[in-house]
């Protein structure tokens, strides 16, 4: 696979845009930066909204300068790094971060579209049922993974990553799609329940720990799998050229060429059913 | 109305309302997938004897398969949804999942569905596995070469069946030639299919029949050989007739398919372009031919 391609995706017109005022290591509470929310308001209204600064709470445009109206497009910039929840639970319109920001982008989302073009915190789309998330730059732990006591995470909807994801991907997903399109960190898909995890890069260490089904994909080098792991053959998975297909179609990956070839297929966790899998490119090819 | 010195009949063809289906058959290589395609849409050729009607078609240029191999469409005819639950899942069951490396998907963006892959699944005895991609599922049924992978529901639509048109000519050598050129240009129709071996039908029938129990028989009036003996509709000099039934997903595709047929049948030794009807009191959908090849 090979790298993003996220140009047909960059807001191509007017809409809300936000920018950070001034630069702050101090954590901001953004839920309120959501198209969803935006919906029917001025920029008046909208910097009215509130934003819990540290402990502090306040309005958005004591941090943002809030420009234009309309839910569609929502654009942010700034220093964002330790800007929280931009998306969360958004179901329409896209929003647009330029830069890096932090963690949970559009947590618990069920629809629209968050295009970070830069790198994204942890737990970017954690819990989110619909819509689409993609990160130019890398992503930090807990890509669309469950939250702590929680027993399922992602249950639809897809996310794609352009660079490294942290370690936990996917981890306790219920449904829906997660692309890594570097390396991953350990635990991907650990405690699956379904859905689908790819990775171009290098799978990190015991991926697929504990799932019950569901599928992990390693286009690159695999670290090795646990014990629990058995090797079953060796073929061609017409259903990840589905996959691929579509993802190319849609602008999100450039293909050198489809996988048409061999993957070795595994099948696991034994300790939870060994009804998951985990599909190993052959390097050899 | 003559094209290249053939008469063109002052008549229409008869069509009747059906329900179609699009399947794109998917394989390792084109070879496979048509294989596939072809075994699914055989024994396919008359709603009569076969349940339905069913023929391939190419895909539309520039048209990607779902997983991206060669692939071919195969258009299945009934005369209800609930039949064409029945022979999809006969079909795709028993010619599509045997085939080698094949795969099955929905090829028509319709809102009415009928669950074929969601029953085939059973097969897996437990073992299949789906997917959701882009609100499409795709069921994942473990077979010896690896994985059948074929769509939870296909479309249907309200089609049409039935479209006709008949090539009187003075030999067979030139009924021959002119049923395969007309195939050949309708074959580039997209959404049209013949179902007859070849595209062509050499026995077509009449709704009547001197025998109890026999409801159809022989169009006795077109047999050359019976000239003499019964009430011919040839003329001196017509030793041979061929017809071509054309099916569509739409009223547009069946009469774009007698169009191109039409024009391209019309070479040396063809004396006559006809269609059958019933007198327009049964069929929902007529073609003149005039019409046609006038536009």
């Amino acid at each position: 696979m090979g790298c993003i391609a996220c140009a047909a995706l960059v807001l191509d017109g007017a809409g809300v845009t936000l920018a950070r005022k001034e630069s702050s290591s101090i954590p901001v509470e953004a839920d309120s930066i959501c198209p969803d929310r935006f919906v029917g308001l001025g920029p008046t209204e909208i910097a009215a909204l509130p934003v819990y600064y540290g402990r502090r709470k306040v309005t958005l445009g004591d941090l943002f300068e809030v420009e234009g109206a309309g839910a569609a497009n929502v654009t942010v910039s700034g220093d964002l790094k330790a800007v929280k929840k931009i998306g969360q639970g958004m179901s329409m319109g896209r929003v647009t971060v330029t830069g890096d920001v932090g963690p949970h982008l559009g947590a618990s989302m069920t629809g629209g579209e968050i295009v970070v073009q830069g790198n994204a915190g942890d737990w970017v789309g954690a819990h989110m049922s619909g819509g689409r998330i993609v990160v130019q730059g890398d992503a930090g732990h807990f890509v669309g993974a469950a939250y702590s006591g929680e027993p399922r995470g992602v249950r639809g909807g897809t996310i794609i990553v352009g660079g490294n994801a942290g370690r936990e991907v996917g981890a306790r997903m219920r449904r829906g799609l997660i692309v890594v399109l570097g390396d991953t960190g350990e635990f991907a898909g650990a405690g699956m329940l379904a859905g689908s995890v790819f990775v171009g890069g290098r799978l990190g260490g015991r991926p697929g720990a504990g799932m019950k089904r569901g599928t992990i994909v390693a286009f690159g080098e695999a670290s090795e799998l646990l014990p629990t792991f058995r090797y079953a053959c060796s073929y061609r998975p017409v259903f990840l050229r589905c996959y691929l297909q579509s993802l190319e179609a849609a602008g999100l990956i450039e293909s050198p060429g489809l996988p048409d070839g061999e993957f070795r297929r595994y099948v696991g966790d034994m300790n939870s059913g060994g009804r998951g899998e985990v599909l190993v490119r052959d390097q050899s090819q | 109305m003559h094209i290249n010195g053939v008469k063109i009949e002052d008549t229409f063809a008869e069509a009747f309302g059906m329900w179609g289906s699009r399947l794109i058959v998917t394989g390792d290589d084109l070879g496979w997938a048509r294989t596939a395609a072809e075994a699914a849409t055989g024994f396919a050729t008359s709603i009569i004897g076969c349940g339905c009607e069913a023929g391939t078609n190419d895909l539309a240029p520039g048209e990607l398969t779902p997983d991206g191999r060669p692939g071919v469409a195969a258009l299945v005819f009934t005369t209800s949804r609930k039949n064409m639950e029945a022979q999809l899942l006969q079909r795709v069951g028993q010619a599509v999942m045997t085939s080698a490396t094949s795969a099955c998907y929905d090829g028509l963006a319709a809102e009415e569905k009928v669950k074929v892959g969601g029953k085939l699944r059973y097969f897996g005895d437990g073992f299949q596995r789906s997917k959701l991609l882009d609100g499409r599922r795709l069921w994942r049924v473990p077979v010896m070469d690896g994985e059948f992978v074929v769509e939870e529901s296909f479309g249907v639509v309200q089609a049409v069946g039935g479209g006709n048109f008949f090539m009187m000519a003075d030999s067979l050598t030139a009924a021959l030639a002119a049923a395969q050129a007309a195939v050949a240009a309708m074959r580039a129709v997209p959404g049209a299919i013949m179902p007859f071996p070849g595209g062509v039908v050499r026995s077509g029938s009449k709704v009547s029949s001197r025998y109890k129990g026999q409801h159809v028989s022989s169009n006795t009036p077109y047999c050359p050989t019976l000239r003499g003996q019964e009430d011919s509709a040839l003329r001196e000099g017509e030793n041979a007739v061929l017809e071509i039934v054309v099916d569509g997903l739409s009223e547009a595709a069946v009469a774009e398919a007698m169009r191109a047929g039409i024009a391209a049948a019309c070479l040396p030794g063809v004396t006559r372009i006809s269609a059958g009807n019933y007198g327009g009191s049964l069929g929902r959908f007529h073609f003149a031919l005039r019409e046609l090849v006038g536009t």
